[in-house]
This record gives structure tokens, C-alpha cells and sequence, in this order.
């Protein structure tokens, strides 16, 4: 018993400095990257490559005023952004990170606790993502934060039924809803190979669920100034900001979990080859943004209802079939 | 001390009851709607908890198919209040006494 | 011991959240209120050894149909503070007479008669697995199971019918 708290606390540890360390730095990648696309330099002042970039931003908006907007429900504006982070950073509780290894004598899986329904727990605790958004337009006391709220609702309660629904696929294959068998269902081959249409409808819909170009609509700079998060300032924002980035990194994760075999690969180790999984997809989350125009609403919506999900449906049904027949 | 079955009950008769008395009192047509959710889940409490004492899967069965009429009863009734509130203007129940308008 | 702790932590805080969705003016506290509740008694649903169904509870409930909820209170902007008072005082006393009779009446019942067996206290398998859901639904319980999808579905027609503004 005491071990097991012991190995799970220096766990916890480890992984939740390590994503939010991911997140600081990947805004630094971020602008870093778009720079480049756009032939630019980005951040490269502070310290070597623009490299304390980060540590500087943190550091300014630590000093900047709080500002509360006049008439602004203080409780649910204070609570907002913590709702918006905490569940971000706590989906990380069920994904392997590595096949266990022996540290002292002792195994150690190298994944926080793995539960048997651990695809069902991330769903669910992304899903309350939701509330953050919803909860800070509202609070906020501003048009451009309730049109960006109400925009934010409704996109993610769509896509979120898409999203549910492709990783179904995987789930006939790997007959399990954990996520290390889904890891360990992929040894020999990986599932994006099985489930090509499922994976473009998970990172269509990924996108869609972390507010991410081109379906940046709940926050979308050029008619809602910044949606949601407009009256936001100081630590606040920054909290905001933090749960988008750690958003995308869980969607990468759970992308190269179910899609991509996990920490399966050849001559490096296993931890290695899962991030280099997951840095791949956030590489593709900024190109992405650098390159896609943003969606019109109503395209936002026709597209996740009229297309996705047709399309989601249609791959269960095909992957039923096609296991059926083989059994 | 030991958790027993009655504990679970006494709780989901008292949520129910919160969720009745709340049907009784209230006059805003959203929050009667949240009080039928709150009853609808002391009855969930009351399936997993009969479920659980007795080992059998029949419980589960029925609470999967309470939230599934949930879902729907939600859909429908908040459709009915948006379509309420565009022809009246309010959610009072006690201003919406007429069946045409 | 730690089961009795996390017990009356759950039951507590599903009690205030309840009374809490009751008693708050505001509809969107009455919300934050029951999302409290529903994570409560998903709570409680671990702790009977059916995290399938604690699970699927958040999913569902906490997960969309409560967003549903802030999204209708917001798009009709409800958020103004109704007077609880309005409700007839007559009626106030007596639903609240009624209510308190039926909770002594039901909590009576259920401490003589359910006897002393601690919930899951059978040995043997949990049942509460997605697994032991997944085969019970699509075997035994297979006709109810597509009855429900057909309800899901006149729900939706019918959400879509009411919602929509100009139908003709």
C-alpha cells in the first residue's frame, strides 16, 4: 500500500511538471514554428533561440493586473478558468507513457493508474473542458464573451459525439477500453493502418474539441476580439492559455495512444517513440493553424453534423462487419 | 461503523425528496426541469445501490436506461422552453396558463 | 472506515448540492449546483463498485446535458434573479409538508426492512464492469435497447421540431 502511494505521488509528480512544462514551451514552439512558415524569425532575444521566451511571458503576466470586469459575477469568473485547466491536466491520469519497466527491483507501469475504462474516464474529463468556456463568457459580463461562450457550447457538444464516436473502431479492434491492451493490441500493427477513417474523423474532431485553427471559433481574434477569454487578464488568462495548450497535448496523446501504437516502435525506447508521437502531432496542430483558413459557423456546424458524423457511423458499421465475419 | 444499504437509501429518499419539494416550490420552468434530473438521480442511487447489494446487472441495465430518457426528456423539454419563451417571453409556470395563445 | 469517510463526504455534498439547485434564485447557480450533485452521487456509483456507470454519469449528464442546460439559461439570458417568493406561500408550506412526510415514510421503510448487509458485501464478480453492461444490453436486454434508440430519436425530431422558428 505504501509503495503504491509512494510510486503514484512521485508519478503524479513527474508527469504533471512535465505537461506543464510541455505547454510553456510549446508556446514557444508555436511561434517559433508559425514564424518559420510565415518567413519570419519568431522569439529570439531572450536567451538563445528565443528560449526563456516562455519563463519571460510567465513572468509578465505573474506582475500584470488583475482586472475584474465592473459587473462581473466574481465567484463564476474566478472559477472559470480553474474548470478550464484542471480537467486538462487531469485526462493525463490514464495514458501510458511506456511499457513498465523495473526501477529497484520494483515494475512500474509506466502510465499514473490504468483503469479498464480509461478511454471512457478521458472522454468524460475532457468533456467538462466545456464549462470553463462556457462558465467565463457568461461571467464576464461582455457580448463578445457570451457569443464566443454560447459559439464554444455548441461546437464542442457536436464534435464531441463525433469524437466519441470514431474511437469506437478502435475499440471493436483492441476489445478492451483500457488504454495500455489498446496499447498492447497494437504490438504488431498499428491501428491507423486498420482504421484510416477513424483516425481523420479523431483529429478532425480533436481539433475541433481543443478550439484549434481553422475551428477557432469560440475565440476567433477577428469578429469576437477574443471570445471567451476577452475581459481575462494576469494569471487568469494565462490559466486559459495553460488548458488550451495542455488540451492539445492530450488530444496528441490520446491521438498516438489509439491511432498510432503508443509507445510501440523499433530501436528507441518505448517513453522516446511516445513522445516523438505526440510532438508529431503537435507539429501538426501548428501547421495547421498556420495554413487553414477559419470556418464560417454554420460550415462549423453542417460539417460536424452532416458530415462527421455520417462518416463516424459509417466506419463503426464497416468495422463491425468486417470483425463479425472474421469471428 | 459500516456503510449499509439503508444508508444509501435514506440518502436517494432524501435527495428525491429535495427534488420533489423543488418541483412544488419553484415556478421557473429551467430549474423544475434540474429538480426532475435530481429525482431521476436519487433513482439511480436507489437501482446501483439494490444492484450492488445484490450482485446483479438488472440495476445497471435500468440506470443506462434512465439516463438515456434523461438525455431525450432534456432535449424535448428544453426545446419546450426555448419555444415557450420565444411566443411568451417568460418560464414562469404559474404567466403560462393557457394552452393556446 | 475509509468507506464510511468517503461516504458521508459524497452524501454530504450531494445533499447541499441538491438543497443548493432548490433554494438558489439564480438558474445558473441552481446548475453549477446540480453539476456539484451529479459528481457527488457518480461518486457514490465508485463507490458501489460500478465505475462503468459513475463513468458513463459524468459522460452524460455532466458532460452534456448540463451544458445544455447554462447553454438555454444563457441564449434566453435567464440569469435574472427570480423571487423564490412568488411561488404561493400556501403551496410552499404544504409541498414542503408533503416532502418531509414522504422522506420519513421512505427512510423508515428503508432502514427496517432493508436489513443490515453492506452493499457488494456478496463475494464474487463485480458486476458493475462495462463488460457485464455490454452483455446484459445486447442479450437479455436487446428489444428495450433499440426501443430506447427509437426514443432518442422521436426526442430528437421532436427537440428540433419545437426549437425551430419558422417550420412553415
Amino acid at each position: 500500500m505504501a509503495a503504491f502511494l509512494i510510486t503514484a505521488f512521485i508519478k503524479i509528480f513527474i508527469v504533471f511538471n512535465l505537461i506543464l512544462l510541455t505547454a510553456a514551451y510549446l508556446t514557444w514552439l508555436e511561434r517559433k514554428l508559425i514564424a518559420r512558415l510565415q518567413v519570419r524569425l519568431g522569439p529570439n532575444r531572450v536567451g538563445p533561440f528565443g528560449l526563456l521566451q516562455p519563463i519571460a511571458d510567465a513572468i509578465k503576466l505573474f506582475c500584470k493586473e488583475d482586472i475584474l470586469p465592473a459587473r462581473a459575477n466574481r465567484f463564476v469568473y474566478t472559477l472559470a478558468p480553474m474548470v478550464s485547466l484542471i480537467p486538462a491536466v487531469v485526462a493525463f491520469a490514464v495514458i501510458p507513457f511506456g511499457d513498465s519497466v523495473q526501477v529497484l527491483g520494483y515494475k512500474v507501469d509506466l502510465v499514473i493508474t490504468d483503469v479498464n475504462i480509461g478511454v471512457l474516464y478521458v472522454l468524460a474529463i475532457t468533456s467538462l473542458g466545456v464549462y470553463g468556456l462556457v462558465l467565463a463568457g457568461w461571467a464576464s459580463n461582455s457580448k463578445y464573451a457570451l457569443l464566443g461562450a454560447l459559439r464554444a457550447s455548441a461546437q464542442m457538444i457536436s464534435y464531441e459525439l463525433s469524437l466519441g464516436l470514431s474511437v469506437i473502431g478502435v475499440l471493436i479492434l483492441a476489445g478492451s477500453l483500457s488504454l495500455v491492451d489498446i496499447v498492447r493490441a497494437q504490438e504488431r500493427v498499428w491501428f491507423i493502418l486498420l482504421q484510416p477513417l477513424g483516425f481523420l474523423i479523431f483529429l478532425t474532431c480533436g481539433v475541433a474539441e481543443t478550439n484549434r485553427a481553422p475551428f477557432d471559433l469560440p475565440e476567433a481574434e477577428t469578429e469576437l476580439v477574443a471570445g471567451f477569454h476577452v475581459e481575462y487578464s494576469s494569471m487568469k488568462f494565462a490559466m486559459f492559455f495553460m488548458a488550451e495548450y495542455v488540451n492539445m497535448v492530450t488530444v496528441s496523446a490520446m491521438a498516438a495512444t489509439l491511432f498510432l501504437g503508443g509507445w510501440h516502435g523499433p530501436l528507441l525506447p518505448p517513453v522516446a517513440w511516445f513522445m516523438l508521437k505526440v510532438f508529431a502531432f503537435l507539429f501538426l496542430f501548428i501547421w495547421m493553424r498556420a495554413t487553414l483558413p477559419r470556418l464560417r459557423y454554420d460550415q462549423l456546424m453542417r460539417f460536424g453534423w452532416k458530415v462527421l458524423l455520417p462518416l463516424a457511423l459509417l466506419n463503426i458499421l464497416v468495422t463491425g462487419l468486417v470483425v463479425g465475419l472474421q469471428a | 461503523m459500516t456503510i449499509t444499504l439503508s444508508h444509501y437509501l435514506v440518502l436517494a429518499a432524501a435527495l428525491f425528496v429535495i427534488g420533489l419539494v423543488g418541483v412544488f416550490i419553484r415556478r421557473n420552468a429551467i430549474t423544475i426541469l434540474m429538480c426532475i434530473e435530481l429525482m431521476l438521480n436519487a433513482v439511480n442511487l436507489t437501482f446501483i445501490a439494490f444492484a450492488s447489494h445484490m450482485n446483479a446487472v438488472d440495476g445497471l441495465i435500468f440506470v443506462f436506461f434512465v439516463i438515456t430518457v434523461a438525455a431525450a426528456e432534456v432535449a424535448v423539454g428544453l426545446a419546450i422552453v426555448i419555444a415557450l419563451f420565444r411566443n411568451r417571453d417568460t418560464v414562469n409556470l404559474d404567466e403560462l396558463n393557457l394552452m393556446r395563445w | 472506515m475509509f468507506t464510511a469517510f468517503v461516504f458521508y463526504l459524497f452524501a454530504a455534498v450531494a445533499l447541499a448540492g441538491a438543497l443548493f439547485v432548490v433554494l438558489q434564485r439564480n438558474p445558473v447557480y441552481s446548475a453549477l449546483a446540480l453539476i456539484l450533485t451529479l459528481f457527488a452521487v457518480s461518486g457514490l456509483f465508485f463507490l458501489l463498485n460500478t465505475p462503468f456507470i459513475g463513468i458513463l454519469q459524468i459522460l452524460v449528464y455532466a458532460g452534456a446535458i448540463m451544458v445544455l442546460y447554462l447553454f438555454v439559461i444563457m441564449l434566453l439570458n435567464l440569469s435574472r434573479e427570480e423571487s423564490i417568493l412568488r411561488a404561493h406561500r400556501l403551496q410552499r408550506v404544504v409541498g414542503t409538508l408533503l416532502g418531509g412526510l414522504l422522506l420519513v415514510v421512505v427512510a423508515a421503510v428503508a432502514i427496517r426492512q432493508a436489513g443490515p448487509g453492506a452493499p457488494g458485501s456478496v463475494p464474487g464478480a463485480a458486476p458493475g464492469t462495462a463488460e457485464a453492461v455490454g452483455r446484459a444490453l445486447f442479450s437479455d436486454f436487446l428489444f428495450p435497447f433499440e426501443m430506447a434508440s427509437i426514443l432518442l430519436l422521436a426526442a430528437i425530431v421532436g427537440a428540433i421540431v419545437m426549437a425551430k422558428e419558422d417550420l412553415r
